[in-house]
């Protein structure tokens, strides 16, 4: 595999020019709820990473902590809310774009992220993304994609692979996955990408660019979940799986979105695929119906 | 109304087993046994366990169930109502927020009398979220039409369940089978097994009167209904309740005769005789409850305990029955109303009385036997999966012998084990 390259800013630079009146004993300090860690996440699992990398891209980004809101639905990703070190919602399983597109429409000045799992924004929520992409509102949509219902003990979603081992699926799931960068394409996002965990510095300025992008823009992070998942399907503990990433593993943002389906065990295509420019929900909102008025 | 029961298998002719199981792995099992024809479930904390093990029988091919993970409750019970429309024995199971979730499917299913039956572990709704046990997730259910049976131990669970698919296909009325989340669901206690063949000849072959799949009676599902017809149909549906009232007593009945049960019926007393106090509880609560009414009772005060099994048809008569001649009744609910008047147990019991001893005065068999008219107080406890202990009972009963005493009371309803 091509040796992936961590696109600027480098790490350390955006740790650097933190003002000393802070006091951090963790770069990551100022964004966290030190007094909820530590996390309940299973060791191995990918979310703490995908944390990290949202943190650093919040900085990278310079957005205003004040001025942000973290919306989680259900779920182990669904925590994420809990340890954010801002306004934060956890909202029920399936609803947290909705409740981000309410908190967005009566406050435009506020940032509003939605940082929850697969079964929730795909599953259970599914419709909402369909429908938030659409009206291109102004949001940010990580999703941490596990393949299974993590926190119940594993069940089959609609990301599991065919042939994936879940509980509810013990001799393999014979259903079709969402691919998700073509789903959120296909229905108007302006930003869609999709990174491993282990693609740290690509995840970080990814988020970056999903943050400072008008619109709806999507990061799907594809994340371990050696407990549930990579046991029941021979990928084996969660180095094991970092290695299956570092070697499958095919950075093509030209890819077509159609070929970028997920496999048991088979390649992985990440990238940016989509950066576009199109007017957002309140800018046709304003432009057809506020006018009227004007 | 009620069909005459059904010929089923002696125990004494066939084996059973005593298993550890917890109230999850129990039911479970009970649906392996009752093999319906289709179920349709989504993963939610406490019940997943159910339908996960449930899944593993699928995958290895012990049960012919078409088994469907969908993407939500909401689709869960969807499902459900299809695959009952079409004349398919159907089940499911949830908990809490997927229970609220498949609101709106609830009072379809009953309005068009389909028979499904689901397992409800139940646990707190939401917000704060939280996992563990209390009613409030049942309540919200309450008036959707559903036959809601309350089970005490996985013992109870297993019964209950398997009952429940011939209740709902007598009474052609959903029933919901409720279990404790945690506290029944993941409590390992011996059950006594039933062999497969036992179960299987016990529940029979679905027979539905009408059903989609039959060519040659085409019928439509849930069609537009005005308000020339629609007021008749409630009311029919009403009827429906009322008649499951037997029906429940009646297969409760047969179960326990064919398999040399405990008897099962509508509700369950301990030592209400000649008790001057008695206690009105559901679910797991009332194990602990016996255990302090058992200690009231050995200190030489008259105590006693009534477990409501089927909550919904209420049995009005039955609990009035068993209640009347207490000086006071203590109501526990694990949920509260929110009305500020307390839960939705004591609400019902105190229409109860008011109906019997007033309203009803001279049809009710108090104008012929003198009743005590007694005094009912609530306690709301246990939210939120908060322990309720023998102690916390036993005072209370104790506050309660004061109340009989001629101690007054100040509010009807209160808190138990919480903070204040």
């Amino acid at each position: 595999m091509e040796r992936l390259r961590v696109e600027e800013p480098a790490e350390i630079e955006i740790w650097e020019e933190f003002p000393e009146e802070l006091d951090l004993e963790h770069p990551t300090e100022w964004a966290l709820r030190g007094d909820r860690l530590p996390h309940i996440w299973c060791s191995g699992c990918g979310i703490g990473a995908a944390v990290n990398a949202f943190v650093a891209a919040l900085k990278q980004a310079e957005i205003d902590i004040t001025k942000l809101c973290v919306v989680s639905g259900i779920g182990c990703t669904g925590r994420v809310a809990g340890y954010m070190n801002c306004d934060s919602f956890h909202t029920t399983h399936g609803r947290a774009i909705p409740f981000a597109i309410g908190l967005h429409l009566a406050n435009p000045d506020l940032k509003v992220v939605v940082f929850s799992g697969d079964g929730d924004i795909i599953a259970i929520g599914g419709n909402h993304f369909l429908h938030a992409a659409r009206r291109n509102l102004d949001l940010t949509v990580i999703c941490v994609n596990n393949f299974n219902y993590g926190m119940t003990g594993g069940q089959s979603g609609p990301t599991t692979h065919i042939g994936g081992r879940t509980t509810t699926t013990p001799y393999g799931n014979p259903e079709y996955a969402f691919n998700l960068p073509l789903l959120a394409a296909a229905c108007g996002a302006v930003y869609v990408a999709r990174w491993t965990i282990l693609d740290l510095g690509r995840l970080r300025n990814s988020i970056a660019k999903a943050l400072q992008k008008r619109g709806f823009s999507f990061v799907e992070i594809i994340s371990p979940c050696p407990v549930n998942y990579g046991r029941r399907n021979q990928i084996g503990d969660a180095l094991d799986e970092l290695r299956y990433y570092k070697e499958n593993t095919i950075h093509n943002p030209e890819a077509p979105l159609e070929e970028c389906d997920l496999s048991l065990r088979g390649k992985i295509i990440v990238g940016a695929f989509v950066d576009r420019e199109k007017p957002t929900f309140l800018d046709l909102y304003r432009q057809v119906v506020l006018s009227r008025w004007e | 109304m009620s069909e005459p029961a059904m010929p089923s298998q002696k125990v004494e002719e066939v084996s059973y087993q005593i298993l550890a199981l917890s109230g999850n792995e129990a039911q479970a099992l009970a649906m392996k046994q009752i093999n319906p024809h289709m179920v349709a479930a989504y993963p939610i904390t406490p019940q997943t366990e159910i339908v996960m093990t449930f899944a593993q029988y699928v995958a290895d091919g012990l049960v012919e169930t078409e088994f469907v993970s969908v993407e939500s409750e909401h689709s869960a019970m969807s499902a459900c109502i299809g695959g009952a429309a079409s004349g398919a024995r159907t089940m499911t199971a949830t908990s809490a927020q997927g229970l609220a979730y498949m609101w709106e499917l609830l009072p379809i299913a009953s309005a068009m009398r389909l028979p499904i039956v689901m397992a409800v572990v139940a646990r707190a709704l939401s917000a704060n979220l939280n996992i563990h046990c209390d009613h409030s997730d049942v309540m919200g259910a309450r008036d959707s039409g559903w036959i809601i049976l309350f089970c005490e131990d996985p013992q109870e669970a297993y019964d209950t369940l398997i009952q429940a698919v011939v209740i709902a296909e007598r009474a052609k009325l959903p029933v919901m089978v409720v279990t404790d989340g945690f506290v029944i669901s993941h409590a390992v206690h011996p059950v006594r097994v039933l062999p497969d063949e036992a179960v299987r000849h016990f529940v029979g072959a679905p027979q539905p009167a009408y059903s989609l799949l039959n060519v040659d009676q085409p019928i439509t599902v849930g069609p537009v209904d005005l308000p020339d017809y629609f007021m008749e149909h409630r009311r029919q549906l009403t009827d429906a309740i009322l008649e499951a009232l037997p029906i429940v007593q009646q297969v409760g009945q047969e179960f326990a005769d064919n398999f040399h049960t405990k008897p099962y019926g509508l509700i369950e007393t301990f030592q209400t005789e000649d008790a001057d106090v008695i206690l009105v509880g559901m679910g797991s609560f009332c194990g602990t409850a016996q255990a302090a009414v058992e200690k009231v009772r050995r200190e030489g005060q008259k105590a006693g305990l009534v477990k409501v099994r089927a909550f919904r048809p209420f049995p009005q008569s039955e609990i009035f029955k068993a209640l009347r001649f207490a000086k006071v009744i203590g109501v526990m609910d694990r949920a509260d109303s929110l009305s500020g008047t307390g839960g939705p147990l004591f609400t019902d019991i105190r229409a109860a009385f008011y109906d019997r001893l007033v309203t009803l005065k001279p049809q009710a068999v108090t104008s012929l036997v003198p009743c005590p008219s007694p005094k009912i107080v609530n306690a709301i406890y246990g939210l939120g999966g908060r322990d309720v202990t023998v102690p916390q009972i036993y005072q209370f009963i104790m506050e309660l012998f004061d109340v009989a005493a001629g101690k007054t009371v100040s509010q009807t309803w209160r808190y138990l084990g919480v903070r204040e």
